[in-house]
């Protein structure tokens, strides 16, 4: 028995190292002197690319068009997301069923069926490429996780906390506001997060919907298929690694006190 | 009323309040319209898209309705790039139940409240970010002067490397273009949408389950086999709805890591890209729908549904 709980044990250390050594190496890589190869170990260390990268206009340029694309998708994908979850909860409605399957389909699709998807009715309505069409894209898929979020919290929201509101006297805008949005709140947020970093490093979708314009994950695959800076290339994925972590923590820790709130 | 509201707002708010069907209305308008106009329309925009033909003279795409792409989408090399990326899902999914398997047992079963969240987290958290970076960091690894190059000449296994990569089929120059180094990073890109379905069909196992067949004089494989696997099987088919289907669309791992030949995503690709062909590459898209279609079948049958 002794012998077979370690073995699990070796089994489940080795899946867990297997999922995170490797970004480790992306941060080793990043403070490399080596410029052409991937020699290891690094023959030294230095911080001098983070400031070539920082200089380079393309790379500030794709920074800024992924955060206001993650930004302007967050924001479409709550409205949509929590609208949909408001009309889901206790109401009944032909095509529910449906609704909710569209609602899931743009992420458990392969992203290459949105895609194309996308690029083909684009091509057809001769609508330009531009800032939108990125964000059209975006949006469809990160409607999921904020739908998902609300939806979760609502069904846990007892109706009887909005009865007794009526009850006491509310009315329905009171409610609304001192019941109900204070419940969702951190669902809101937690869908949020979860939807910014989904669009911050989303690269399937937005190569078929993007033309000309380069987001930051673009930029990083762009380098890639043709190996150019690796070392700028390096300091740019562990730039991206952070700035998705954060808003991905933060969602885990506010969920988390959501559930020990409950 | 202790605090004052603006009485146009109440106003709105009572009327909704009495008009439900009105109030349904003003809330699905905007996501119905969203969802299943544009997402549902594009997805409709594919189907037509992939009855029109690249005219070959001009370059241009010829918008009369014809069955000419689909005809030449059912050719042997479309099809063998099919049947690759199928068997490479297949083999995929296998894997990442192999591996995923003992980590969801030791979540379910053995850690501790504190230890499961760490490792929720940690499961976590690849699944939702860096995709790309992830895929990246196995070039570094990977490469002919990278880490495991590195590692094995350590070990005075040079050889050893040298001779895995000379195995015809998965071998090549170096692992970062061979078929073992694609495999490798595909199941560590999706292993994570493995752990948590098969994690929550365990937990759902009651342990009197497993302590019955103990006692009854069951060794710990013969309870596996017999109890666990049995009931953890919805949820191995929940996830591997996941790692085949993203499979089955990937291109950017097929780009990044491996020998280069083609795969379904890839060929999506360059066929609305390079070759300029989106009708043809809107008739390939359908190729894993169609498979997804028939996997889903499936998958609901062994309950995959109830366990995602």
């Amino acid at each position: 028995m002794r012998t077979k709980g370690w073995g699990l044990k070796a089994a489940a250390l080795g899946a867990i190292l297997y999922l995170h050594v490797p970004i480790v190496f992306v941060f080793l890589y990043a403070f490399t002197t080596e410029e052409a190869s991937f020699r290891f170990p690094p023959p030294g260390l230095t911080t001098r690319w983070f400031a070539v990268a920082w200089a380079n206009a393309d790379i500030r340029a794709a920074l800024g068009l992924s955060l206001r694309v993650a930004f302007v998708s967050m924001i479409v994908a709550l409205i949509l997301g929590t609208l949909t979850a408001g009309a889901v909860w206790r109401t009944k409605f032909f095509g529910r069923e449906t609704l909710s399957l569209f609602i899931i389909l743009p992420i458990a699709l392969p992203g290459i069926i949105t895609g194309i998807a996308l690029r083909s009715a684009i091509n057809l309505v001769d609508l330009p490429f531009s800032f939108w069409t990125i964000v059209i894209g975006h949006a469809t898929f990160c409607v999921a996780v904020a739908y998902n979020n609300v939806i979760a919290r609502l069904r846990r929201t007892s109706p009887s906390l909005i009865e007794a509101s009526m009850d006491l006297g509310a009315r329905g805008w009171q409610t609304f506001r001192h019941v109900l949005l204070p419940q969702m709140s951190s669902a809101l947020v937690t869908g949020g997060m979860l939807a910014f970093a989904l669009s911050f490093d989303e690269i399937i979708v937005t190569t078929f919907t993007a033309g000309n314009q380069q987001t930051l994950p673009i930029w990083i695959f762009s380098s890639l298929v043709r190996p150019r800076n690796r070392p700028v290339t390096n300091v740019v994925a562990l730039v991206v690694v952070v700035l998705t972590f954060v808003p991905i923590a933060l969602a885990q820790r506010f969920s988390r006190r959501a559930e020990e709130a409950t | 009323m202790t605090t004052p509201e603006k009485p146009t707002i109440q106003r709105i708010a009572t009327a909704l309040y009495r008009r439900p069907r009105l109030r349904l209305a003003l809330l699905l308008g905007v996501p119905l319209l969203w969802m299943v106009g544009v997402y549902g329309g594009s997805i409709a925009s594919l189907l037509v898209q992939s009855f029109f033909k690249l005219d070959s003279f001009s370059g241009t795409v010829d918008r009369s309705l014809t069955l000419d792409t689909w005809r030449d989408l059912f050719t042997g090399a479309n099809m063998s790039v099919a049947a690759r990326t199928i068997g490479m899902a297949a083999s995929v999914t296998i894997a990442s139940v192999v591996i995923a398997f003992p980590l969801a047992y030791y979540m379910a079963r053995y850690a501790s409240r504190r230890t499961k969240a760490v490792l929720v987290m940690a499961v976590l958290v690849p699944l939702w970010s860096s995709y790309l970076v992830r895929v990246y960091s196995w070039k570094l690894i990977l490469s002919a002067d990278g880490i495991v190059s590195w590692f094995f000449g350590r070990l005075g296994l040079s050889g050893l490397l040298d001779a895995i990569l000379g195995l015809p089929g998965i071998g090549g120059p170096s692992l970062s273009v061979s078929f073992l180094g694609q495999f490798l990073v595909f199941v560590y890109i999706w292993l994570p949408y493995m752990v948590l379905p098969i994690q929550a069909a365990l937990e759902r196992v009651p342990r009197s389950f497993l302590e019955a067949s103990a006692d009854l004089g069951a060794r710990p494989a013969t309870t596996f086999r017999k109890v666990a696997w049995p009931l953890a099987i919805p949820g191995v088919a929940a996830g591997s709805i996941f790692t085949f289907s993203l499979t089955l669309g990937d291109y950017i791992i097929p780009t990044v890591i491996g020998d280069s030949s083609p795969f379904i995503g890839l060929a999506i690709y360059s066929y609305q890209g390079v070759a300029g062909n989106l009708p043809l590459a809107a008739a390939f898209a359908f190729v894993p729908i169609a498979v997804m279609g028939l996997y889903l079948v499936g998958a609901k049958r062994l309950g995959a549904f109830e366990a995602l």
